[in-house]
């Protein structure tokens, strides 16, 4: 590509990414606002943290939000592996049209219809073998896995596809076992795709609300549905507070992956 | 291990989950929705009627019936396909000149765009819908910004109507957009707008008929990963929408948390499904078509 941007184009830059950010902005600016009203400026305060930090209804979701996301992150890791391996690598198999489709519908399905129909299987499987039952964190869990599984197949199917398979091939040449060639040679060359897609399972399991709502139980209140009805009581400046910290976390394990990243790459 | 059994393996685990998980599910919904609503735990009536000795299949069309003839389904099915087509163009008039721009930008910020991006993505959807409320709102920091300019003498209504979930949508599914409009135009070779310039094309005209026809592809990926989802959006007509907004995905969400008629929700999931099978089928298309 020619590197030259036209005036036309740096303004549509300019005003996309005003657009991207300037909600995110507002957002963090009105944390820090003395006034219970969002929109009135009455000068710097940390008062909404203070109050965030006492709010245990917040707190208790919060951790009962990261057990099910490291949990569905971790299982959708192992199952999504495992399905873009096998997308990838074996070509011809029987049902592997089926497969395909099961392994991307969940990226694009509507989550109100991913959430109904699950909630119906658990609700049928309780009525059939006892298992599992009620519903609660577990239910969530194998919802979130199923849809986690489908992002980190994705991810992990697109390294496989531009990797050199000759280093595969030079290992089992020289007398590796097929499965000890996997874990020395091309686990280390996806680690990448691995880390990004447990990440995303991990985050979609955290920011879920639809499929979170339909799968819960009593006793199962996720920080999403917390934040989703306060906000349906009205606008709390409590909320910007905690989207700050989110911000601020996710941004600060952005940079260290980056980081992280170009120092490997200059290793190299 | 033998390499078959091996395969097996690898493929069993994950392919008896999603069958499990996904399948079944959907299986069970098309039973539930052909069931009547009864009270009681749960909440719908067996469709195998073993009473009096022997079997009878008990098949009610009752929810699909309402489903087509009261106005309440039909108008929020047309709303959630107007709705989420609109944000598509909307999100392709705004995410193409973005991702195209990010393409043509200079080597060394090209990756921090293209993360700036993804960004957004990696932090809560429904905290960036909530902070179009505090923008939206009567006294909202569009409004007070406006009312002081003097631009506008009364806060306009910008909240719980069309417009806010117009605004939702476009905001949180650009990414969506961008990401594979910029994989696309950034596979394009640049010696072919240069041969389009040498053959006296202009550089608008060289747009239209190159760049826009070769990515054509990239439109399609982002138009259906923006539309699917969409159509059966919750989050954004209930925080930003009002009562001329209704889209389906919030009348299933009723359905089943207000009304509890599991036959009726599960009877709107399979007709949102049946609506969307087609653009999935051809989603799932293009993007194998990318990774083959």
């Amino acid at each position: 590509m020619i590197h030259r941007l036209s005036p036309f184009l740096t303004v549509m830059l300019a005003v996309g990414y005003a657009f991207l950010y300037g909600p995110i902005a507002s957002l963090v600016v009105y944390s820090f606002n003395a006034s219970r009203l969002v929109t009135v400026w009455a000068g710097f305060s940390t008062h909404w943290y203070v109050e965030l930090m006492h709010n245990e209804a917040i707190q208790q979701a919060a951790l009962i939000s990261l057990e099910i996301a490291v949990t569905a992150a971790s299982g959708a890791l192992l199952l999504g592996t495992m399905a873009g391996y096998a997308l990838q690598r074996y070509r011809r198999f029987r049902g592997r049209a089926l497969f395909g489709t099961l392994v991307t519908a969940p990226l694009v399905m509507p989550e109100v219809i991913t959430g109904l129909s699950l909630l119906l299987l658990f609700v049928a499987l309780e009525q059939a073998i006892g298992w599992p039952r009620g519903r609660g964190i577990l239910t969530i869990a194998a919802a979130h896995i199923t849809l986690g599984t489908a992002y980190v197949a994705v991810v992990v199917e697109a390294r496989l596809a531009a990797f050199d398979r000759s280093l595969e091939e030079a290992a089992l040449d020289l007398g590796a076992r097929p499965f000890k060639v996997f874990l020395v040679i091309t686990l280390p060359l996806i680690a990448p795709a691995l880390a990004a897609g447990w990440l995303l399972a991990f985050t979609l399991s955290l920011d879920d609300l639809v499929i979170a709502s339909f799968t819960s139980g009593p006793s199962s209140t996720t920080l999403p549905m917390v934040i989703f009805s306060s906000i349906r009581l009205g606008v709390s400046p409590q909320i910007n507070a905690l989207a700050t910290l989110f911000l601020v976390t996710v941004a600060v394990l952005v940079t260290g992956a980056g980081r992280l990243m170009r120092a490997r790459e200059s290793e190299r | 291990m033998s390499a078959a059994l091996r395969r097996r393996a690898v493929l069993a685990l994950p392919y008896a989950w999603l069958v499990l998980f996904f399948l079944v599910p959907f299986l069970i919904s098309l039973k539930i929705s052909v069931a009547e609503s009864v009270i009681g735990i749960p909440p719908y009536s067996a469709l195998i009627d073993t009473s009096g000795g022997s079997w009878r299949l008990d098949l009610s069309g009752e929810s699909y019936r309402r489903l087509f003839t009261d106005d309440l389904y039909v108008v929020a099915y047309l709303n959630a396909v107007k709705f989420a087509g609109i944000s598509t163009v909307f999100c392709l008039l705004l995410g193409y000149p973005l991702a195209y721009g990010i393409v043509r930008a200079p080597r060394r910020l090209r990756s921090l765009l293209l993360l700036l991006v993804i960004l957004p993505f990696w932090t809560s959807f429904l905290i960036r819908v909530y902070a179009w409320i505090g923008l939206l709102k009567e006294n909202g920091l569009i409004n007070n910004v406006l009312l002081t300019l003097g631009l506008i003498h009364q806060p306009l209504i910008l909240l719980n109507n069309a417009f806010a979930v117009y605004v939702g949508i476009v905001y949180s599914y650009l990414p969506f957009m961008v990401l594979p409009l910029y994989a696309q135009l950034e596979k394009l070779d640049p010696a072919l707008l240069e041969a389009a310039a040498d053959l006296g094309c202009r550089p608008w005209q060289a747009f239209l008929r190159v760049t826009l026809p070769l990515s054509m592809p990239g439109i399609a990926a982002g138009a259906l990963l923006v539309f699917i989802p969409a159509v059966g959006e919750f989050v954004i007509p209930s925080l930003l929408g009002g009562p001329d907004t209704l889209m389906i995905g919030k009348v299933l969400w009723d359905e089943f948390f207000a009304n509890h008629d599991w036959p009726m929700a599960s009877a709107v999931a399979v007709a949102m499904l049946l609506l969307l099978l087609l653009p999935m089928g051809f989603i799932r298309r293009l993007l194998q078509g990318e990774t083959a």
